[in-house]
């Protein structure tokens, strides 16, 4: 910070990273109201509240426990080393480089300026994670349930599948050349995978399937609040991609210097190319949606959500037409994929969020094996090339591994303590029922007051 | 006096280095935090239970389940 051009540079990338914060804050706004819109009126407070309250809760503990494991576990850890303790110092809750700081002899690493808003930018990404699932499983969980599962997903499972595939020395980069951008598969695959986990073990809500086993569909109460909900989240999106990147880097291999926009394994990259890509595949998910949906507007905007993911794992790379079809094909397996696991396993993903998010992004780490294949995964050329083969491993890590199986299995711990389906008497009534009779109640007797107060006038 | 290890910002700024008060104390924070974090976990966990127990006493008869859903009904209001 003692020359003009490095400070500049130093406190543009800290900028940077806070304006993608406060773009990425409009995707949470967006699944409070797309997940309300989504609810039926008896269950709408206590599905706003479950969404909102797991900001905090993931906050606090990305804080204490999750940063610190992105850092420390990129080699498994025992796969390709140990845990990386060095590396992972100024990340730990108790570090003076977790507050304010001013740099100096006890900052070498130069992360006064960087930690927080690299925190906070990965944070926003442990809330897109959290959030996902808390749309599939509306109206019928316990909200302390859901919180552990928030916490679970959004400050372990993910930041550890970041650790592996998302960070310049993940033993996922390194052993099976995984390459995965704008997190295809390392947000919306592990994520749709833990719903998926959790939504086998909680079950369908009262009525979505009819005796003899036909799903029937709970349409949004509020079709204008999801579509209003759904356009933020494309909104925030952009911020989640530029938060993807890192904004100057020198990617001069030998001789010279060469500054350009790296993604996060610090290959090169441009802001323009992935702002084509994001929109060439907003686009193809969108018209693919309106197709396979014949027009229905609540899959017409969730495709193009899956769109963009299915093309995220290299839209780093790929030129905006082969986004746009990747984003087609991507659509249609997602929609085809939910309805068959919907009639043949009889789950109800309340909002299609393991179908946009999970199956998409699988569907996008594998493509991206193919459509990448032989591209360098890493700046260091001793890491595997891209191939199909680490791709549909990738994929089954993200989704499987590290998704459909930790919330499986938690959801099981939780239900065997009766943490995480509510009282059937409570899911009939409706969660906010109770609440909303007793305000019925208090309101009543203000009008009874008022009409006294009347009639001691008229004496 | 001062809660934070530095005074005034005369000299060489690097040298300050962290700059929020009671630097020492960020091991005590963190263990505050985390108990916070799980007392409240633990006490929304009871919280709910007591309501919906509550809630199961007070509405969920069948009678009261009949009316509650028959008003949503739209052929039964």
């Amino acid at each position: 910070m003692d020359n003009e051009l490095s400070s500049l540079v130093v406190i543009f990338t800290e900028f940077y990273y806070w304006l993608t914060v406060v773009l990425m804050f409009l995707i949470h706004v967006g699944f409070c109201m797309y997940e309300v819109g989504a609810s039926r009126h008896k269950n709408h407070m206590h599905t706003l509240m479950k969404n909102t309250m797991l900001i905090p809760l993931v906050t606090i503990t990305f804080f204490f426990f999750g940063w610190w494991i992105y850092f420390a576990f990129p080699n498994g850890p025992w796969i390709t080393g140990g845990i990386t303790f060095e590396d992972a110092m100024q990340a730990r809750a108790w570090d003076p480089l977790m507050g304010a700081h001013m740099g100096g002899a006890g900052d070498p690493g130069g992360w006064a300026r960087i930690n927080g808003v690299f925190w906070a930018a990965f944070l926003l990404f442990s809330w897109t994670a959290a959030s996902i699932v808390s749309g599939s499983v509306i109206e019928r969980i316990q909200s302390g349930g859901f919180w552990i599962l928030a916490v679970a997903i959004g400050s372990v499972f993910w930041i550890i599948d970041a650790a592996w595939g998302w960070h310049s020395g993940g033993w996922m980069v390194r052993l099976l050349g995984y390459h995965d951008a704008y997190a295809s598969g390392v947000i919306h695959a592990i994520a749709g995978g833990f719903a998926l986990g959790v939504l086998a073990v909680l079950g369908p809500r009262i009525g979505k399937f009819a005796a003899d086993g036909t799903p029937r569909n709970i349409n949004p109460r509020n079709p204008w609040l999801v579509t209003i909900g759904l356009f933020l989240i494309y909104t925030g999106f952009w911020g989640f991609y530029v938060a993807c990147n890192v904004p100057i880097w020198d990617v001069q291999d030998g001789d010279g210097v060469f500054f350009s926009a790296t993604n996060i394994y610090l290959a090169p990259t441009t802001l323009s190319a992935i702002t084509m890509n994001f929109l060439m595949s907003l686009a193809g998910g969108l018209m693919a949606g309106y197709w396979v949906s014949k027009g229905d507007a609540f899959w017409t905007y969730s495709s193009g959500l899956a769109g963009i993911i299915a093309a995220s794992a290299g839209n780093d790379l790929y030129h905006p037409i082969q986004a746009m079809l990747i984003a087609i094909v991507g659509v249609i397996f997602m929609y085809n994929t939910h309805y068959f696991v919907e009639r043949k396993f009889k789950i109800d993903d309340a909002v299609g969020a393991v179908a946009v998010h999970g199956y998409a992004g699988f569907f996008g780490v594998v493509i991206a094996g193919f459509m990448l294949w032989g591209y360098p995964s890493s700046p260091d050329a001793s890491f595997a090339s891209i191939n199909p083969l680490g791709q549909f491993l990738g994929a089954i890590i993200m989704f499987g591994v590290l998704g459909f199986l930790p919330g499986w299995i938690i959801a099981k711990i939780l239900n065997g303590m009766g943490l995480l389906r509510i009282p059937h008497e409570v899911e009939l009534m409706g969660l906010d029922m109770a609440a909303s009779i007793e305000s019925q109640k208090e309101e009543q007797g203000i009008i009874d007051a008022e009409r006294e107060a009347i009639a001691k006038l008229g004496n | 006096m001062s809660t934070g290890s530095f005074e005034n910002w005369a000299g060489n700024i690097l040298e300050i280095g962290p700059i929020y008060p009671f630097v020492g104390s960020e091991f005590i924070l963190f263990l505050a935090g985390m108990a916070f974090w799980i007392a409240w976990q633990i006490w929304q966990i009871g919280l709910e239970k007591r309501t919906y127990n509550q809630e199961k006493q007070q509405f969920g008869n069948a009678e009261v389940l009949r009316k509650i859903v028959g008003a949503e009904d739209p052929k039964n209001p």
